[in-house]
């Protein structure tokens, strides 16, 4: 009661204010010219195509980046693209297409099936994950789960080129070491964007899914190898 | 003739209009001569129909107006029947139910799309710790032998589905081992096929079963059962994927096999009654899930070491040997 007092006082002396009807209530308002460009700082249709292209690579760089260092921030949540995640996929699977078990040709991961194991996989950890009581959103989750996928791209690179050199015991260990490395990486880097937007006693129940997502793209990775 | 009699009534409407003074509300709608009305457009301009406000008051004025309009029309017509009446404002009738037919439509499919794309029906058989699936997990190998009353049974989909996912991974690790070429198909739609066929598609073929023989068990239930009833086959195949010996697998596959098929057995027995619907349903469900078990490790492996013997004795002419 006291501070609803309080708070009245300073307006105590308007309430004598009254206006009679017949003074007509007329006049200008003049606001002050704000930033007329407002509107032209959102629209970005007039900015030439390299400068659109360039701050989209620069934000899908700071991405990787975020990913490479993997720290709890929310730069990968705030500004969520699928530019990364799409760029990232096609790389995958394009270098793993051509890859044969035995003389017949369909030994490995054939275009599609990559592309639909990933992105089938992540919406299905994105929808446990908001079942979970999760609060970040169904593409900020599909974002995180695409860019996490850089680890693994890059340990593909350097099995392939590993693959160069022979397919024997010895590259398999290193291929193994490398890929196992990546996976722990990128299960990492998930997790520490992931995990933050959970209870506490849940996290385990979160990151399994993500776990056996990238264990299954590991696989994927460690079991190519280039056909003749 | 009628149409001599509607003007009649149009010009007593009319002049009833203008004569009444001034209008209290604003007249979107006037009915003139000649049979046609005419919305004015010029109070609509502001409204523009695209927020639920004005239309409803669209709407409630387009009826009053019309209530208004037939009152006038029945009042003043003597022995004049309602199809005269409504049959002049056919034009402001026709719309209005083309407008409720639109409304109703896009509030079905609104409500269709609510009810089918909102995952939140989902979200109760989530709502799982981390310590109540681990303590599943382990009570799935433990049969409880108490069958004289309805044994309880999770609701849950969260570790079932992790379960078959698990099993998918240990299923493509075993297949790319052994070296197993599909014909048709890629290696991961098998597994994931394979996996999630067995998993759904026994579920409903023994929920059907227990439907027929009057079982008290709910398809969620059944799923649930099931999947985590996938946990022994889980274990095994990790095992004997990597450590290949017959009689291991063999011993395996009848300990930990036949302890997670007792255990959904114990609990269909306890929801239902009579010898022979236990014996068809529990039969059923016991062959099923053990034969998928020998399945999934002969089709999907072949053991290595058998194939190293084949190829030290494939000089002698012998014919391939598979496991």
């Amino acid at each position: 009661m006291a501070s609803a007092e309080e708070a009245s006082r300073p307006f105590a002396g308007l309430s004598d204010v009254s206006i009679s009807e017949e003074i007509p209530v007329e006049g200008d308002i003049a606001v002050p010219v704000g930033p007329s460009t407002r509107d032209d700082e959102f629209s970005t249709l007039d900015e030439p195509v390299k400068e659109t292209i360039v701050r989209d690579l620069r934000a899908v760089g700071n991405k990787f980046i975020h990913v490479l260092y993997p720290k709890r921030s929310s730069a990968l949540l705030r500004d969520w693209d699928l530019w990364g995640p799409l760029l990232l996929c096609v790389t995958l699977a394009l270098l793993l297409q051509g890859g044969a078990a035995d003389s017949d040709d369909q030994g490995g991961p054939q275009f599609a099936e990559v592309f639909v194991i990933i992105w089938f996989g992540s919406i299905v950890i994105t929808l446990n994950s908001k079942l979970l009581g999760g609060t970040i959103s169904f593409f900020q989750s599909l974002c995180v789960l695409g860019y996490c996928i850089m680890p693994l791209t890059v340990a593909l690179i350097v099995c392939r080129i590993v693959l160069l050199s022979g397919s024997g015991k010895v590259s398999f260990a290193v291929r193994l070491g490398v890929v196992t490395a990546s996976f722990g990486w990128s299960t990492f880097a998930s997790t520490a964007f992931l995990a933050d937007s959970h209870l506490t006693n849940r996290k385990a129940l979160v990151v399994y899914p993500v776990f056996l997502f990238y264990f299954v793209i590991g696989w994927m990775i460690l079991t190519f190898s280039p056909g003749n | 003739m009628i149409l001599t009699r509607y003007q009649e009534q149009l010009e007593v409407l009319e002049l009833k209009r203008t004569t009444a003074g001034p209008v209290s509300e604003p007249a979107v709608l006037r009915p003139q001569g000649g049979g046609a009305a005419v919305i004015d457009m010029e109070n609509m301009d502001d409204t523009s129909g695209s927020s639920f406000e004005d239309v409803g008051e669209l709407h409630q004025r387009m009826r009053e107006e019309q209530e208004v309009a037939e009152e006038a029309a029945a009042a003043d017509a003597d022995g004049a029947d309602d199809f005269l009446g409504v049959k002049g404002l056919k034009g402001q009738l026709g719309r209005q139910v083309a407008d409720e037919v639109w409304q109703a439509g896009k509030r079905q499919a609104s409500r269709a799309f609510n009810l089918y794309a909102n995952i939140d029906i989902l979200r109760p058989y989530f709502d799982v710790e981390p310590a109540q699936v681990r303590c599943r997990l382990l009570e799935s190998m433990i049969p409880v032998r108490m069958i004289t009353f309805p044994q309880k049974v999770a609701g849950e989909l969260y570790g079932p589905l992790m379960l078959v996912f698990t099993l998918v991974a240990i299923l493509l690790h075993g297949m790319k081992t052994s070296g197993t070429v599909i014909v048709e198909g890629t290696l991961m739609g098998t597994a994931i096929g394979t996996c999630f066929g067995y998993w759904l598609g026994v579920s409903c073929f023994i929920f059907f079963l227990a439907y027929l023989v009057n079982a008290q068990i709910t398809l969620l239930q059944m799923l649930s059962l099931l999947g985590y009833g996938l946990f022994g086959h889980c274990v095994v195949l990790l095992v004997t994927y990597n450590i290949h010996f017959h009689f291991l697998f063999y011993g395996l596959w009848l300990l930990l096999g036949g302890l997670s098929t007792l255990r959904m057995v114990a609990v269909l027995l306890s929801r239902t009654v009579g010898q022979t619907p236990r014996l068809l349903l529990c039969g059923s469900l016991a062959l099923l899930h053990m034969s998928f078990l020998l399945y999934l490790h002969f089709s999907y492996h072949r053991i290595l070491e058998g194939q190293h013997r084949v190829r030290a004795r494939t000089g002698s002419g012998l014919g391939q040997v598979q496991h």
